[in-house]
């Protein structure tokens, strides 16, 4: 389900690496799935810093608010206006129209301390278990 | 003796208990330690409502209300008419006994009348957007300051020094919590700081004169502030709504549409702002949509904003606000609408202007301010307020507040459609008599 | 059904909804033309159109005058209709807060005596009314615990620590105040974990804040020990006064080791919750905090009731003195029952509850199986695991008749059902809430479809919440068409 070449993040989001150091990064279907029907994306401007594993916006759904964390570090390139305008997309196409920002790395080498797509769906396996008990 | 408030019997309390397995109730307190429990209560012996009622009914006659006496005291709170209608409304018990409304399908009531709320306040306001209200003017003022740092992402707040000294008061109050500066500019904004996130100006100020919002307007934007505006709601009958002038977040003291004095309290806080900062708005907001079959309904709406869901993060930690009152104002705009609203303000503007026309005839006295003014005014007096205000309460008026502290002298005295002209000639006459050779 | 039109929908020009005196003066100049506004765009309307517009919109409404309302932590008790009249005396409703104080001593009077019953119902030394609501009196517990350790000259302080059952009130109080919030856990008997707290209380925490009892319902008793631990390392211990209905006329916070409690008219004192508001949340501190206490207090001196500052106040809450309409309930409430009476409300509000948690238990998930006090917190578990959610459960009972308990509350049950039946209802109603919730516990099994497309009966059905958010309408404007 979880595409094979993308990377993952324990806070469920997804990087897709792109060429000349670049990425595109969304949320993962577990996360869209967990938060409901997404009804607001505040994400950082184009041409601000990210850095790895720190806040850079937030997603809402109807009851609840989740942070978003960037997978690496970079500078925001482009945001995706169609989420903006319709954020059902998340929910309908997490890892395709869903998308939420284009990122430049600037230190590609944090992409090695991912998950690759076969770690992420281990790892939300057993958080499905946990889930049940 | 049975209490009228409990209908469980012994029979029914045996009952239950037997059902749950305890002996008696006080084992239900187990988890309490021994030594907290039962303790000595010093409280006056209960009455019956026969008996209570006469006596607070004693108790009420202590206080000279404004129903007896002629009242020229504004100050913030004001006695305007409040037509007969309201008071049925929200004496309906499905709007009063009503918790706030969680639970849409059976909260349709006060749902569709916070959302008619919201649209009337933006219909009066000029502005965008409207929350379902706040404590009461003071409070929202405050909030509006937090919130404006929150948006600007600064931290000093300029409040104009007309303000409402009690406002001004809350909002330090408030600012202390978060770090956050304010400074006091004068009308004219000279040295107004290059880095404050909101300059709070009151339209009309607390002494009833307007200020010259063209130039805070400018100035506020200039700067990248956002400009603040507490207004007098009745006020809007007659004068322009700060949306048609830029104002970014608009509040008051709601209080004076159709709701009694009481004392200062409840009133409600009145909150508007532009659409770009509605997730930074702090309250309840009440959103239209359809239900399962398609039929239009009313839900709380944008609720990731408040404490429940954003806990440490939320714009405000509000919960209950003033919904009832809110809905009195709800009442009140929709009975007297359009041409009522505009009645009513034309009403104290000209009466007041009556009375400040005649005192200012009389010896002695004079008007402090020449700008234009509302319903509100200062004059100066030839001799102590309160020596004044003493003469006035023997012959049943209620004089305006005292300004002694600020104006050597001065007295700001409020004249609403609720004072005939009979009132207002009587309070010339007997200010007349104070002046001295 | 519900209701389709709005003011604009029924306004033509020329009606108005009341008639007001003509003007008995001569009219003076108008202001200069650019202070004046062009467009009054409100709606005109007859008295009569307004009385049935809100006469049919209250008839969507369900109250505490509809029937039971077991809101966790609300405390929807039975509103005496003897307040309604109090609070419209016109010596009571139509006094000014800036007239003099001498004309008011009726009002200072009665300001006074409730400031020392709700002293003495919570063990404390000095109330402020000032608060306008439990957050506001929320507010005010916190800003008073920042300036206490200011003026220790301790700046240490700057957290505080409030359990996971929670208020979100709390920590977003805290916030507001420019304090850290951190979570001290839950032990399985959920009572607040001892180890944890141990381990977190220290010279960075300013204070703990303590539901008491808890969300949960529970009345930890390790109490004396908490309050032992947070004094000792120089913290404050502050009560959230939400579920005092458990404990009136029985149990001081004093007592147990609270510093500062915020209570709450409108749910233990018997003041309409109005929709909304309006609450009024006093503040009941120790001694030493007293100097704190926001602005202003009433004090005698003699006969003879005034206003005063306590020297280092917080400052002011309102531009007033806080919601004095709402006193003159609660005060009523009061002198009405008496420190018996008060206690006969505690005693029959934990019977009421523990009713319920033996019969329920059996049908729905209990996870603190324990006496429990006003309130009892069960889960929707069982119900989940066959595809209903307690959303749907407390949907159903909508068409049950009832309004359903304070749902997905507190955070640390899942799928919680927060049931607290206070004490003005009878068994009778009990009992048919009772036969109610077995009723859906079977639809659940049986006829879970039901449930999910509940409520079937109430005048609009499930709402989409999330068009609400997607696309805000959150205002009509005049001229536009529906």
């Amino acid at each position: 389900m979880n595409p094979k070449e993308y990377k993952y993040t324990q806070e469920h989001e997804w990087i897709c690496p792109e060429p000349e150091n670049k990425g595109k990064v969304g949320i993962t279907d577990y996360a869209q799935s967990q938060l409901g029907d997404v009804v607001f994306v505040d994400l950082p401007p184009p041409g601000s810093q990210v850095e790895h594993l720190k806040k850079m916006g937030e997603i809402e759904s109807v009851k609840a608010v989740s942070d978003l964390f960037a997978p690496v570090s970079g500078r925001v390139l482009e945001i995706n206006q169609a989420v903006i305008n319709e954020p059902a997309l998340v929910n309908q196409d997490p890892y395709g129209d869903g998308w939420l920002v284009r990122l430049e790395l600037s230190n590609p080498s944090e992409l090695d301390a991912l998950m690759d797509s076969d770690k992420y769906d281990e790892f939300v396996s057993r958080l499905n278990e946990e889930g049940s008990e | 003796m049975p209490s009228p408030y409990l209908p469980n019997t012994d029979a029914d309390r045996t009952a239950m208990l037997r059902e749950i397995g305890v002996g008696s109730i006080e084992e239900l307190f187990q988890d309490i330690p021994q030594e907290f429990r039962n303790v000595h209560f010093k409280l006056p012996p209960p009455l019956s409502e026969l008996e209570l009622k006469e006596e607070l009914r004693q108790l009420s006659n202590r206080n000279t209300n404004l129903e007896d006496y002629a009242c020229f005291l504004g100050a913030g709170y004001y006695r305007h008419f409040i037509p007969s209608v309201v008071g049925h409304i929200i004496s309906r018990s499905e709007f009063y006994t009503a918790y706030t409304p969680y639970q849409a399908e059976v909260s349709q009531g006060t749902l569709q009348t916070i959302y008619e709320f919201q649209s009337l306040v933006c219909q009066l306001t000029g502005m965008e957007v409207s929350n379902a209200g706040m404590y009461d003017g003071s409070t929202a003022a405050a909030e509006a300051a937090l919130m404006a740092c929150r948006v600007t992402k600064r931290d000093k707040v300029a409040v104009m020094s007309t303000i409402h000294p009690k406002y001004y008061e809350v909002v330090e109050t408030y600012a202390k919590g978060h770090s956050i500066s304010l400074e006091k500019v004068e009308s004219n904004l000279d040295g107004l700081p290059s880095d404050c996130a909101c300059l709070i100006v009151p339209q009309p100020n607390f002494f009833g004169y307007f200020e010259n919002m063209e130039a805070c307007v400018q100035k506020a934007h200039d700067i990248g502030a956002l400009l603040i505006v507490i207004v007098d709601p009745i006020s809007l009958g007659m004068f322009k709504p700060p949306g048609d002038y830029g104002a970014d977040i608009v509040v008051a003291e709601g209080q004076a549409l159709g709701n009694p004095i009481s004392f200062g309290g409840p009133g409600v806080g009145i909150f508007a702002c532009r659409k770009e900062y509605l997730r930074q708005m702090p309250g309840r907001i009440v959103g239209k949509t359809v239900d399962a079959d398609g039929q239009t309904g009313y839900v709380m709406t944008l609720v990731t904003r408040e404490q429940h869901i954003r806990r440490e993060r939320a714009t405000s930690n509000i919960c209950t606000s003033e919904a009832l009152v809110a809905l009195a104002a709800t009442v009140y705009l929709a009975t007297l609408g359009k041409t009522g609203l505009r009645q009513v303000a034309e009403l104290c503007y000209h009466k007041a202007h009556y009375a400040a026309d005649a005192i200012s005839k009389l010896k002695g006295y004079s008007l402090v301010f020449q700008q234009p003014f509302f319903k509100e005014f200062v004059v100066r007096c030839p001799a102590k307020p309160h020596l004044i205000n003493n003469a006035l309460f023997q012959e049943s008026i209620i004089g305006g507040l005292d300004l002694s502290y600020i104006l050597d002298n001065s007295m700001l005295l409020c004249v609403t459609e609720m004072n005939t002209k009979e009132e207002i000639d009587r309070l010339v006459e007997i200010l007349g008599t104070f002046y001295r050779n | 059904m519900g209701h389709h039109y709005l003011l604009p929908d029924i306004s033509r020009p020329g009606r108005i909804g009341c008639s007001l005196p003509r003007l008995d003066v001569s009219p003076s100049e108008l202001p200069p033309e650019e202070l004046l506004r062009q467009e009054l765009d409100l709606p005109e309307v007859s008295e009569v159109d307004v009385v049935r517009y809100f006469t049919a919109l209250s008839k969507l409404n369900y109250g505490v005058d509809t029937g039971f309302y077991p809101l966790g932590s609300c405390t929807m008790k039975y509103n005496p209709r003897l307040h309604e009249d109090i609070a419209q005396l016109p010596g009571f409703a139509s006094i000014h807060p800036y007239q003099p104080v001498k004309s008011v001593q009726g009002a200072l009077q009665l300001m006074f005596e409730l400031q020392q019953y709700l002293a003495e119902i919570t063990g404390m030394h000095a109330t402020s009314l000032a608060p306008m609501a439990g957050a506001h009196g929320e507010l005010a517990s916190i800003l008073l615990v920042k300036a206490y350790h200011h003026t220790r000259g301790d700046k240490l302080r700057k957290k505080i620590l409030v359990p996971d059952s929670s208020h979100g009130t709390n920590p977003a109080t805290a916030a507001m105040c420019g304090f850290e919030v951190d979570t001290v856990p839950s032990d399985n008997e959920g009572n607040v974990d001892l180890n944890s707290l141990e381990s977190m209380m220290n010279e960075e925490v300013a204070a703990v804040t303590l539901t008491i009892p808890n969300t949960l319902g529970l009345f930890d008793p390790q109490i004396a020990e908490i309050s032992r631990l947070v004094h000792e390392r120089g913290g404050l211990l502050c009560g959230d006064g939400a579920n005092l209905n458990s404990l009136l006329g029985k149990v001081k916070f004093g007592d147990l080791g609270i510093d500062c409690v915020q209570v709450n008219l409108h749910k233990t004192f018997s003041t309409p919750h109005g929709g909304g508001g309006p609450g009024s949340g006093p503040i009941c501190v120790k001694t030493n905090l007293a100097q704190f206490l926001p602005s202003p207090l009433v004090t005698r001196n003699g006969k003879e009731y005034t206003f005063t500052t306590p020297p280092k106040s917080i400052g002011r809450l309102g531009a007033s003195y806080g919601n004095f309409g709402v006193m003159v309930k609660a005060y009523a409430y009061i002198r009405t029952l008496g420190a018996k009476g008060l206690k006969e409300v505690s005693e029959n509000a934990v019977l009421n509850a523990n009713y319920l948690k033996e019969k329920l238990k059996g049908y729905y998930h209990l996870p603190y199986d324990r006496t429990c006090m006003h309130e009892v917190v069960f889960s929707g578990k069982k119900q989940k695991a066959k595809g209903v959610k307690t959303l749907d459960i407390a949907k159903r009972l909508l068409d049950y008749g009832f309004h359903p308990p304070t749902i997905y509350f507190p955070l640390v049950v899942n799928e919680a059902l927060m049931t607290e039946p206070t004490e003005t209802e009878s068994k009778e109603t009990l009992d048919a809430y009772i036969d109610a919730m077995k009723q859906i516990a079977r639809e659940a099994d049986e006829n879970p479809e039901i449930l999910h497309t509940a409520p079937h009966n109430t005048p609009v059905r499930r709402l989409d919440e999330v068009r609400a958010a997607r696309q805000p309408d959150l205002r009509w404007r005049m001229g536009k068409h529906y």
